[in-house]
């Protein structure tokens, strides 16, 4: 089924009697060469690209729950390419190209926005900080600009400029960053695989995993057995647990990190504001809730919703930051569970069990990873050798010293 | 949450700064044999259970103890919480 505007016109005319469910319902085959286990975002990216680009046949993907269950439907949907060291910041404007070119590609409206992403600077050190930031943007091929106070007042004149404690000097813009709907990526990368022969199969749910002489031989599940000649697991806040069938201890904990959105609103927010200093983070979605967040819960976390306290911390940091934001009504506040790693960055990488590959540990920031994420995880199983953008991701990094420590604070996940 | 200390009764967790799993107690002896992949693996690798976990929190706004706190990492349910000292003390076979 091809959506276009004549389809949409014809429906119309029709009664819309002619959609379709978007994919398949299938029932688990004996075997497949690849299993993906995990169908949120990155699961089903993966088997995307693995079905597409690198032409692999007999792939499924298992998912414990229905697909975009997890933290693709529970994120605030930003994406941007706003990063600072060399094996992040390729790999985050790589992941850029392909949403800029995501929709044409999968032929399925998943909203991107490139409306702009303005992280707000208050001294002078961090305008120092973010000039570099920039710039290291620049080289990689990304869009930067350093604005100043006059600058961030003409796009966003709301917000609180003369805060004792975090007066705005300006800001660093990323145009093209901005939002995505999140449900509607997991959506268009499930029926783009499904199209392309993957099954997607629910309601299954991994139980373990048959390894013999240090090579996997396939998966147990609540639907039976399922072989495999290699496997792939992108679970994202369950990589503990799911590893530990393995016998893996890996550098990760589980947090539970909240977000929060308002009751629909006027349009006011031009694109994404983010207050680093008091973290918090805003933007406006199409129905016009105020969509935000702020820090983790700081303890690790399976319980897929927060606590009190953070959320008093978030409110006061939007208000400190943006004071009309008080006049608005919270409407719902939500928790998604996520690896963080002990570098803060991401881990994309065979395991020492043969056939078993791990994509995990993306901390808050998976989902505007999810098109590269998956492009660079289909190339690792396809072709059992990392994608330029992701060499960095070695799980081995952290005992080699070889750690992308983007924000500098060393193994400590609950201050990334 | 309300943690229960034990010398000073339920405190809000809000008081309590957070390091993570138990484990980081047993800090293994940087002078033995093969101390560089023990370290690795003491600072970097995590138990990271779904359910019970046995954790570090200091009282940074209060006594400045270290705890020990058994948590269900599930359901947020606080089994229990002792003195890191006590804990630590037992670990090398001392009166705790």
């Amino acid at each position: 089924m091809h959506f276009s505007g004549f389809r949409v016109i014809k429906e119309a005319l029709t009664g819309h009697k002619g959609w379709k469910p978007l994919w398949r319902n299938p029932d688990p085959q004996p075997s497949y060469d690849y299993i993906i286990i995990g169908g949120g975002g990155h699961g089903l990216a993966t088997a995307y690209y693995l079905a597409r680009t690198f032409g692999q046949a007999r792939i499924a993907v298992l998912e414990k729950g229905w697909l975009g269950q997890g933290n693709i439907g529970r994120n605030t949907t930003i994406i941007r390419s706003n990063y600072l060291l060399p094996g992040n910041e390729p790999f985050y404007e790589f992941s850029m190209k392909l949403w800029e070119g995501l929709e044409q590609e999968f032929n399925f409206n998943a909203m991107i926005s490139q409306r702009g992403v303005l992280n707000l600077y208050h001294t002078d050190a961090q305008r120092d900080a973010f000039r570099r930031r920039g710039n290291a943007m620049l080289l990689a091929g990304a869009d930067a600009e350093l604005l100043d106070a006059a600058g961030v007042r003409a796009m966003a004149p709301f917000l609180n400029f003369d805060n004792a404690r975090f007066p705005i000097k300006g800001g660093l813009l990323q145009r093209r960053g901005g939002t995505v709907r999140h449900d509607g990526v997991a959506w268009g990368y499930a029926r783009g695989a499904d199209m392309r022969g993957v099954d997607l199969i629910q309601n299954c749910e991994v139980t373990g995993f048959r390894i013999e002489e240090g090579r996997i031989l396939g998966v147990e599940t609540s639907r039976g057995y399922i072989g495999a000649k290699k496997v792939g697991v992108a679970v994202a806040g369950s990589t503990g647990r799911v590893m530990q069938m393995a016998g893996m201890r890996l550098p990760i904990e589980s947090h539970v990190l909240q977000a929060f959105v308002t009751e629909g609103l006027k349009p006011v927010i031009p694109g994404v504001i983010t207050f680093g200093a008091g973290h918090f983070y805003v933007s406006q979605s199409d129905k016009g809730g105020l969509v935000f967040g702020g820090d983790l819960d700081g303890y690790n976390s399976y319980a897929q919703r927060g606590n009190l306290p953070v959320i008093e911390d978030v409110a006061e940091g939007g208000m400190a930051v943006m004071p009309m934001i008080g006049r608005a009504r919270l409407l719902r506040s939500w928790g998604g569970i996520m690896d963080m790693s002990m570098d803060g960055s991401p881990i994309i990488d065979r395991t020492h069990i043969e056939g078993l590959y791990l994509n995990a540990g993306w901390c808050y920031g998976g989902f505007k990873a999810t098109p590269a994420s998956g492009y660079a995880f289909a190339h690792l199983l396809a072709k059992d050798a990392p994608h330029d953008t992701a060499r960095g991701y070695r799980l081995d990094r952290f005992a080699r010293g070889h750690v992308i420590d983007e924000k500098g604070v060393g193994a400590a996940p609950n201050l990334h | 949450m309300l943690i229960p200390h034990p010398l000073l009764g339920l405190r809000d967790a809000q008081e309590f700064t957070y390091l993570g799993d138990a484990r980081l107690i047993e800090r293994p002896d940087g002078m033995a044999a093969g101390a560089e992949a023990v370290f690795a693996d003491y600072v970097y690798l995590r138990d990271n259970p779904a359910g019970v976990h046995r954790e570090l929190w200091f009282h940074e706004q209060g006594d400045r103890s270290w705890l020990v706190v058994t948590r269900d990492t599930v359901t947020h349910e606080i089994i229990s919480a002792e003195l890191a000292r006590d804990v630590a003390m037992r670990g090398k076979g001392g009166a705790a």
